[in-house]
């Protein structure tokens, strides 16, 4: 712990990349939010809860594992939604830093893929934040419990990026399946590489 | 190891499993050295590989090894090649190849997320090692490597 405390005060400008473990661990009880969509309309995650849950992934347009996972985030939606699980993504990137995550792209990215779930732009960075997302695209599972929302898996979609077909272990399906079955989530988090979002 | 060390031009980047890589994170050849995990379509990684060059190139005691996970998305290695060759690039470039980062990240740090790009510095003598997960600025990369002299 010494080390860690030295090394913050050496590297000032580091302090920001420690911020993905400070994020909501799981069983933590999320915030509420409010993100603007796509679709000019205001979306908050309290507006789901009737909902079982909701899978909440940090996604982008630029990122080459968000295109490679983009068909199977719309499959989530297309097996969830009926069943009062849906997707709701966001892009935390400031688009100074990466232009093409600009709303106007992200206007275009939902229309030209039509999108059937919440595409919002968190462009005060502070539910990125918040939730301690670091690389797109990254999930959190969330299950609602009465008027909460409690974090129940946290990573990757599942563990092949090139390949969908290849899949081995479909985690975010796996720990939505089980939720809906009120059974405990059995691989509760994993890390996958990814495009790291970019924060101010 | 002479044969990783700088100036080796035209280079062909070797494919390598996970323990290859660990070998090539703890073998001790006296050096510093600067693994840093790169993609050729990660913009913030291209940026940052100046900074890696110039400190590969400009000190005898530091070995950067590039680590491209450009096969976790794509299986043909060509862009890799091409890039390597465009760029001339010094430091000794591998292509990891691992289907699963799950079973593997951990293994590098475990306070990586898997965002790229990241890199390690590890003082091959000691072992004393420092772990970045964000884009170098200049200068930094200098201050890492004499935090774990």
């Amino acid at each position: 712990m010494k080390k860690l405390i030295v090394s913050i005060i050496l590297c000032a400008p580091l302090v920001q990349s420690i911020s993905f473990q400070q994020g909501y661990k799981i069983g933590d009880t999320v915030s509420n939010f409010t993100l603007k969509n796509v679709d000019n309309k205001m979306v908050s995650l309290s507006d789901y809860n009737t909902h079982h849950g909701v899978i909440l992934i940090f996604d982008c347009n630029t990122c080459p594992y968000s295109n490679a996972y983009n068909e199977r985030i719309i499959a989530l939606n297309n097996l969830y939604k009926p069943k009062g699980f849906p997707v709701v993504t966001v892009n935390s990137n400031d688009p100074k830093i990466s232009p093409g995550d600009s709303f106007d792209e992200m206007v275009s990215r939902a229309k030209n893929k039509k999108y059937s779930f919440p595409y919002l732009f968190d462009e005060t960075q502070k539910v990125g934040h918040a939730f301690g997302a670091t690389n797109t695209p990254h999930t959190f599972v969330l299950k609602r419990e009465g008027k909460n929302f409690v974090v129940a898996y946290i990573g990757a979609i599942d563990n092949n990026p090139r390949d969908a077909d290849a899949v081995g272990k479909k985690y975010v399906e796996q720990a939505v399946g089980a939720l809906l079955n009120e059974e405990e989530v059995q691989i509760k988090e994993t890390k996958a590489i990814g495009c790291s979002i970019k924060y101010r | 190891m002479m044969g990783m060390t700088p100036f080796t031009y035209g280079q062909d980047p070797t494919i390598i499993k996970l323990n290859e890589l660990q070998r090539l994170i703890a073998e001790d050849n006296g050096t510093v050295k600067v693994i840093n995990f790169w993609a050729t379509w990660c913009a913030p990684c291209i940026k940052e590989l100046p900074y890696l060059e110039k400190i590969h190139k400009e000190n005898s005691n530091v070995e950067v090894l590039l680590i491209s996970l450009d096969l976790d998305l794509d299986s043909d290695p060509e862009k890799v090649y091409k890039f390597v060759e465009r760029k001339g690039l010094t430091s000794k470039v591998f292509l990891l190849n691992e289907k699963d980062p799950n079973k593997w990240i951990n293994s590098i740090d475990k306070n990586w997320s898997g965002a790229l790009p990241a890199t390690l510095i590890i003082n091959s003598k000691t072992g004393k090692r420092k772990f970045i997960e964000q884009q170098l600025k200049e200068g930094e990369l200098e201050t890492l490597i004499d935090q774990v002299h």
